[in-house]
């Protein structure tokens, strides 16, 4: 039977066969899992049916914990139910996986592996949080490949629901889970005929019900505890046949034969690798290759790697075999070796002294490999299986890194390579915002869909959010592709950008005979001359081609602006001749008709005439004999950056992070601050330029600037003497800074993102001619080099004593330094204008613990950090421990500075004689409720400290010496930290809600800013219990249909926590002042600040124009709620925004998140419109009333 | 009292028409403008121009950070049955009829000439009664000349009587150099009304916040001079049927209206400032002015004033304005 061919990804193809199989679902985002639970939410909004004709209930919980708990829950009510997750989603779910083992229940959980937080986070793939799960009792099904992850989704359904052993099932985060690929799609019957009523209702008998009831779930003591653990044994022995039995019966229907354990290579081979995961596919490849050069090796594949059957295991192996080499993809720390090692160790053993292994007790080593989607190639496989040939291989190596430190790692020879001849390999260099892995996952679509050739397509992105790279990794052909890594010999490479040829070697993997597609600006006649040495030498050498095509112009001509995606593709199917001309043409069109048909024929059309004028302005450029050009590739920093940056970070910007030994990475994950200032990124293309003459310095641009490239300072005017000739300054407009003061607004031209917030908030107008402001955007390019000078020129000016500022004003308060500068999130995130501000107004006593999210990515993603510190040293400390427990991570910051508070207090009044009793009495007694109270403390501790090392050096012993001691170390503690506690909407309103619940009632004095984007926004806007009603978002994809939750009215009930609710945008002197009022509160306070997102739909550049109108719908109200004034007998709570100025739907229809289910659900948008309008005025009602109480006073 | 017309070849109980316009965005407000006695509707227009821009910016807003981080290769749920071809008006349009007796008449403003085509042709699939164009061109351009945008007018025109079967009316407004020209080549194409006028948007400027601001103000009863006069001047010299709007609050707006030769008079501003019940207040009031004058019906009244039936036509001209300002002094 034929069946359908598709090209999709290891997610979709989990999401399949789950959506099929499941009645209930449920959900929670965790990359790189988030895209399962997306699918199947959107396949339920559009009312698709699992094979028993029903649409499963799709819903989303407030962690994995709550969507293991609703798992459990809903299989001992009798649902077929299923749940997606990875790394610490799936260690938030063990608990429940031992219930549910535990009580022998069906069902399969679809992992993503992916690696576990540790000395840093990691999205990308490993099987660390597979093996996390070892003792739960679960079964470990591994997939390889997108294929078999459709098949084996489906095998570990019917064998579950045969075996009654819970799955999981999992394949490799990012390298199967985002790979796309083109399958063999199974076929509804086929998932029927595996998945039987009979199982299904035996599952359905075992449910809870008060028709039959029993109870389920009870406490044992020890007289009975183990040997009701001992009486599922049975079903493990018997679960490898169940599995091996699903596997003959799935190889039947549709051909493909599995087992639990595969073994490829050659019959005698002596060398065998054991292996699971994606890597076994590249082990595969490789061993086809060498066995064809007569080696004698094999691989073997571990599919079911719990229950581990040792019989089937055993008989796996050829009789030949000499050595074993066991790679795991997980490191355990101290242990005697990885698990998979230790199984197969102990394997052998058993057989062998059972007297039943059939060949001599065999050589095995262990090692590592590919942690964190870290490379796993053919030259790596080859050196492992080179050093087994060895009489003494080392064990415990790692392949694939530099070890110089316990010298584990294993040499290779990087440059073997066993990539078949017939298979394309193309590389495509992009920009996130261009479209191009769009265009990728377009062409291999189309490939795989139009012809017999087997397709692949990879794409990595860098960390960035804000003009972010991204390379694409398309292979097809006619062998099957079993290369899971990345392309290292391409005949295919596309620069998109022409801005890329400086900063990085895209031709240094090209292959003789190579294509080179280049978008550029520049003519063909001229364009040689443009290209770096680098370049030019390559393409001589390897006797490439070169196309040129300036899609730009193709781009503006046709509407398609910066996005030229479409453009590009048909470039490189016009010249890599796939299909002929008319008919890749014709195949292009189809494509985007597909694609685009659902948003309108002007969309469609608009991308035809792309596609029509593309091949017009395509041309092929001689390449002459010989290299002309002086252009070197730019360094990845200057010169006179610090030297970790030099050796360490610069490294990794430029794109060769995987060169880096072990010596050189910090032991702890402990990394500088103040990086980013480094990484000189020039993404944008216009830039803010400041016009001094009619600019009135109210440095709202400064504190809008998402990225802290724009900064004010006011100086005296003596200092200008030696500036540089295009150094602008003015008088500075006030007096309360000393008289002789200059202004000057500087642009960091380098580090500015483009994003024109600062443009929009400007409220000055050129009176000749008003589109222009007092700063304007205009192109980077022609003023670099002067505004580079500029900013250094800049930097150089001393800053202004925040002593002596109003900083409750906010001219004043952006005179302080932001010590949050350049970070990579989004072009105008409405987020960070928040970050900063905390870190002008407190950065320099500030302890931070910041949810995972987009702050903790922007904030702490290698190779670079924004958070910097101020020319005294001081700045921000910072950390991310999880996604769930933020709040309570910062107030562990809270109980150990207080510790060290208290002991140092004790300690100066203990030896108060000899410190001084002034001194000491000063310095118990300080006020530090400002920034002069903090002067003058820091200076009081100061005298102490060399006090302190004065006492020192008189020679105490004892008692005295050792508190002494303490008391240097602890005497920072005595001036006042501030500790902040930061984080996203999924995290304050969902995963994270009970430890902020329990920290804000401690009473302790904390800091808590919630970055309200009402969606969780790092994983692709998910809902959270912030988003609105009415508004769509994924998992709510037929729009939200309850009311946001009023986090600010719940902790107000406590009435002994300061809450406030700002909206830069709406009311920046309000924000400002509830960040002070909120600091210098004598307790725990909550920031809840709307954050204009990517994920809402909208101008960017206007973002803080959406902020305004949510605040004057009612539906973001502006207050304080501060419970010092009940002290004052006054009422606490101000009401500071005049709500229901307009109507919900004037403010929610600026936003696409809104607009977009009128266009989807009309009738439901318009009633969940009506009754978002009423949760508004109900709401505003109430906070009125709240408003109108009279304080105690009264 | 026979208050009863007909317009585009419809038959009417009475020419009282609430004229495209925010009111009918609501099928309740349809239903009452009904019970209000309303002879027929004019739906809001179906703007072309702004589905293309509905289309750009969903396109624009959900694919603008796709595949550009790895944790999120996009920020929207995949966009499933998305409908962007004016189907949200279309389903209006279905409701509506579902929901009144009374004629719908559908209104368009097209962009391209395929866009006023395809848009036609899908409101009369939808099951409009007629079909009113609301052509609005403002050219900024000098190097176009009035020939061509009034051609464009025609062309519009004579695509769309091509395409549906349904009777057209066109609102134009007055800014032709020559409205009788137009009108007589535009009669000429066949189509079966002329609405006469379309009140521009004119927009202010903020002196506060140097902008340029929306600013739609309401007509008032003076603006019904330039359409009494204009279908006075055109009633019996054109086969099509002539609708009057722009300033009509009375019953008297009204009966002077279809004194000078109009099939129907439309309103809208009155509505929304008095609400809709006004227009059996209007009704109401014609009866009474009719039965007061004893007219029996509108066909006796209709054109009595206009051009080509009073004493001294001139007074639609030139002279008119003459006379107007002779009676200042």
């Amino acid at each position: 039977m034929e069946r359908k061919k598709v090209t999709i990804d290891g997610n979709e193809a989990a999401a399949y066969v789950a959506f099929r199989t499941n009645e209930v679902i449920a959900i929670y985002p965790i990359t790189p899992s988030s895209n399962m639970g997306e699918w199947c939410d959107a396949w339920a909004a559009e009312n698709k049916k699992n094979i028993w004709n029903e649409t499963p209930i799709v819903s989303e919980l407030q962690s994995e914990g709550g969507a293991s708990g609703s798992v459990h829950g809903a299989l001992q009510t009798g649902s077929l139910t299923t749940t997606f997750t990875a790394s610490q989603g799936l260690l938030l779910m063990i608990p429940n996986m031992f219930k549910i083992a535990g009580e022998l229940t069906s069902t399969v959980f679809h992992v993503s592996a992916r690696s576990i937080a540790a000395q840093a986070l990691s999205i990308f793939g490993d099987h660390s949080d597979v093996m996390a799960t070892r003792s739960t009792g679960f079964a470990l099904l591994s997939s390889n490949s997108v294929q078999e992850v459709m098949d084996f989704a489906l095998i570990s359904q019917a064998a579950t629901l045969k075996s009654r052993v819970p799955f999981l099932h999992f394949f490799d985060g990012f390298r199967t889970s985002h790979e796309v690929m083109k399958i063999e799609q199974l076929t509804e019957n086929d998932i029927r005929s595996m998945i039987s009523d009979e199982m299904v209702i035996a599952h359905r008998n075992r449910a809870l019900t008060p028709d039959n009831p029993f109870m389920r779930g009870t406490a044992q003591n020890p007289d009975v505890y183990f040997q009701g653990r001992e009486t599922v044994n049975q079903f493990y022995i018997d679960c490898p046949g169940i599995v091996q039995d699903q596997m003959n019966i799935f190889a039947k229907l549709t051909g493909r034969q599995y087992n639990l354990f595969d073994y490829y290579g050659a019959s005698d081979a002596e060398r065998i690798i054991v292996m699971m995961g994606s890597g076994a596919e590249a082990v595969e490849e490789t061993v086809e290759y060498l066995t064809s050069k007569g080696e004698k090796v094999g691989i073997l594949k571990v599919r079911l790697y719990r229950p581990f059957s040792i019989d089937h295991f055993i008989n796996a192996l050829p009789n030949s075999t000499k050595v074993i080499t066991v790679l795991d993809r997980t490191k355990e720390p101290g242990a005697s070796g990885e698990p998979l090692y230790l199984d197969i160790v102990n394997a052998i053993s058993e057989k062998h002294i059972n007297g039943e292994l059939k060949f001599a007790y065999p050589k095995i080593t262990g090692g590592r490999y590919g942690l964190s989607s870290k490379e796993f190639t053919p030259a790596m496989i080859k050196g492992v299986f080179d050093e087994m040939k060895k009489s003494k291989p080392k064990n415990h190596f790692t392949i694939g890194i530099v070890d110089d430190l316990t010298h584990t790692s294993l040499d290779y020879d990087a440059s073997f390579s066993v990539e078949p001849d017939e298979t394309f390999r193309g590389k495509f260099y992009g920009l996130g915002a261009d479209g191009t892995v769009g265009a990728n996952k377009n062409s291999i679509k189309i490939i795989g869909e139009g012809t017999k050739y087997f397709a692949q397509g990879y794409f990595v992105y860098d960390s960035k959010k804000s003009g972010s790279t991204t390379v694409s990794h398309l292979r097809f052909g006619p062998k099957e592709i079993k290369s899971t890594y990345l392309i290292n010999k391409a005949n295919f490479i596309a620069c998109h950008q022409q801005g890329f040829l400086e900063k990085m070697d895209m031709l240094d993997d090209a292959a003789e005979g190579a294509t080179f597609l280049l978008n550029t600006l520049i003519p063909k006649d001229k364009v040689w001359n443009f290209l770096p040495e680098k370049v030019q030498q390559d393409l001589i050498e390897k006797k490439m081609k070169l196309y040129i095509i300036d899609a730009y112009k193709v781009g503006e001509e046709t509407g398609m602006g910066v996005r030229i995606n479409t453009i590009m593709q048909t470039c490189f199917f016009a010249i890599s001749k796939i299909f002929p001309k008319d008919e890749a043409i014709d195949m292009i069109k189809k494509s985007i008709k597909k694609t685009y048909g659902s948003k309108g024929e002007k969309i469609v059309q608009m991308n035809f005439d792309a596609v029509d004028k593309t091949l017009a302005n395509l041309f092929e450029v001689d390449i002459p004999a010989h290299v002309t050009s002086k252009i070197k590739l730019a360094d990845a920093v200057s010169a006179n950056a610090p030297e970790f940056v030099q050796e360490v970070t610069a490294r990794i910007i430029s794109g060769h992070g995987d060169s880096i030994p072990v010596s050189m990475m910090p032991i702890d994950g402990t990394y500088p601050t103040g990086t980013a200032m480094w990484e000189k990124r020039n993404i944008a293309l216009d830039v803010p330029v400041w016009d001094d003459e009619i600019c009135i310095q109210c440095n709202k641009c400064v504190i809008v600037c998402p990225h802290a490239s724009i900064r004010a300072k006011v100086y005296d005017e003596k200092l200008l003497s030696n500036a540089p000739a295009t150094f602008k300054s003015t008088k500075f407009k006030g007096k309360d800074l000393g008289e002789g003061m200059a202004y000057s607004l500087q642009i960091a031209v380098e580090d500015c993102t483009g994003c024109g917030l600062c443009v929009d908030v400007c409220p000055v107008k050129n009176k000749k001619e008003t589109k222009l402001k007092a700063i304007n955007m205009n192109q980077q390019l022609p003023i670099k080099e002067a505004e580079r000078a500029n900013w250094d020129y800049f930097l150089g000016l001393p800053e202004y004593d925040r002593t002596k500022l109003n900083i409750s004003a906010i001219k004043d308060s952006q005179f302080l330094v932001p010590l949050f500068e350049f970070s990579g999130a989004c072009s105008g995130c409405g987020e960070t204008p928040y970050v900063k501000l905390v870190s002008q107004l407190f950065g320099d006593r500030a302890v931070i613990a910041n949810a995972t999210g987009c702050s903790s990515i922007y904030g702490g993603n290698l190779p670079t950090t924004p958070w910097t510190k101020n020319k005294e040293g001081r700045g921000p400390a910072w950390s991310n421990s999880l996604f769930e427990d933020n709040a309570e991570f910062g107030f562990g910051f809270r109980l150990s500075i207080d510790a060290h508070n208290s002991q140092a207090k004790n300690l100066i009044k203990k030896y108060s004689n000899e410190i001084g009793g002034d001194l000491v009495d000063a310095i118990l007694s300080a006020d530090q409720k400002d920034e002069t109270g903090i002067y003058d403390q820091r200076e009081r501790v100061k005298m102490l400290k060399e006090k302190l090392t004065a006492f020192m050096n008189e020679g105490f012993d004892g008692d005295k010496l050792s508190d002494l001691t303490h008391l240097i170390s602890l005497a920072d503690y005595l001036v006042k930290k501030s500790v902040w506690i930061m984080g996203g909407d999924g995290w304050a309103y969902d995963i994270g809600y009970g430890g902020l619940d329990h920290v804000l009632a401690s009473g302790k004095n904390v800091n808590v800013l919630v970055l309200d984007t009402e969606v969780y926004s790092n994983t692709g806007g998910q809902a959270s219990k912030s988003t609105p009603r009415g508004a769509v978002a994924k998992f709510a994809a037929a729009g939200k249909t309850m009311p946001k939750k009023d986090l600010g009215q719940i902790a107000m009930t406590y009435g002994n926590i300061y809450v406030a609710k700002v909206a830069m945008g709406a009311n920046d002197l309000q924000t400002l002042k509830a960040f002070i009022e909120a600091e210098a509160y004598d307790g725990p306070s909550l920031i809840i600040a709307y954050s204009h997102c990517i994920a809402h739909g909208i101008d960017m550049e206007t973002g803080m124009k959406n902020q305004k109108a949510a605040v004057d719908s009612g539906h973001w109200p502006l207050f304080r709620y501060n419970p010092d004034l009940i002290k004052e007998g006054k009422n606490p709570f101000k009401l500071e925004s005049k709500g229901l100025k307009i109507p919900f739907k004037d403010y929610a229809y600026m936003e696409t998140r809104y607009k977009m289910l009128t266009k989807s659900h009309p009738d439901l948008a318009a009633k969940l419109i009506e009754e978002a309008q009423h949760d508004t005025e109900v709401k505003w009602k109430t906070y009125e009333q709240m408003a109108a109480l009279p304080g105690n006073d009264k | 009292m026979d208050l009863s017309t007909t317009y585009l070849g419809l038959n009417l109980k009475n020419p009282i028409v609430p004229s495209a316009g925010p009111l009918s965005t609501n099928i309740d407000n349809i239903k009452a403008m009904e019970d209000a006695g309303a002879g027929a509707i004019v739906l809001y227009s179906l703007f072309e121009e702004e589905i293309e821009h509905d289309a750009l910016e969903l396109n624009h807003y959900t694919l603008a950070n796709t595949d550009s981080f790895p944790e999120a290769q996009s920020f929207f749920p995949v966009p499933y049955d998305i409908k962007i071809g004016g189907e949200d008006y279309l389903n209006h349009l279905r409701k509506a009829k579902e929901s009144v007796n009374i004629p719908i008449i559908g209104s368009l403003n097209g962009k391209k000439l395929g866009g006023w085509v395809d848009y036609a042709k899908k409101i009369e699939q939808a099951g409009a009664d007629a079909l009113e164009l609301n052509i609005y061109i403002l050219s900024a351009d000098h190097h176009k000349s009035c020939t061509t945008i009034e051609n464009t007018y025609l062309d519009i025109v004579k695509s769309v009587l091509e395409n549906v079967k349904i009777p057209v009316a066109v609102k134009l407004h007055p800014f032709f150099t020559s409205v009788s020209e137009l009108v007589f080549k535009l009669d000429q194409t066949g189509v079966k009304g002329l609405v006469l006028f379309n009140r521009f948007y004119q927009p202010d400027i903020d002196l506060d916040k140097l902008e340029v601001i929306p600013n739609v103000l309401l007509s008032t009863p003076m603006d019904l001079r330039l359409p009494l006069r204009w279908t006075a001047i055109l009633y019996g010299q054109v086969k099509a049927d002539l609708a009057a709007t722009s300033g009509i609050y009375s019953a008297e707006d009204a009966l002077k209206l279809i004194m000078a030769g109009s099939k129907i008079t439309q309103m809208l501003s009155c509505l929304l400032k008095n609400g809709i019940p006004h227009i059996a207040e209007v009704l109401k009031h014609m009866v009474q002015w009719m039965e007061e004058h004893e007219y029996e019906s509108l066909n006796t009244m209709r054109g009595s004033m206009s051009y080509i039936n009073i004493a001294d036509p001139a007074q639609f001209e030139r002279a008119n304005y003459m006379k107007v300002l002779h009676s200042y002094k």
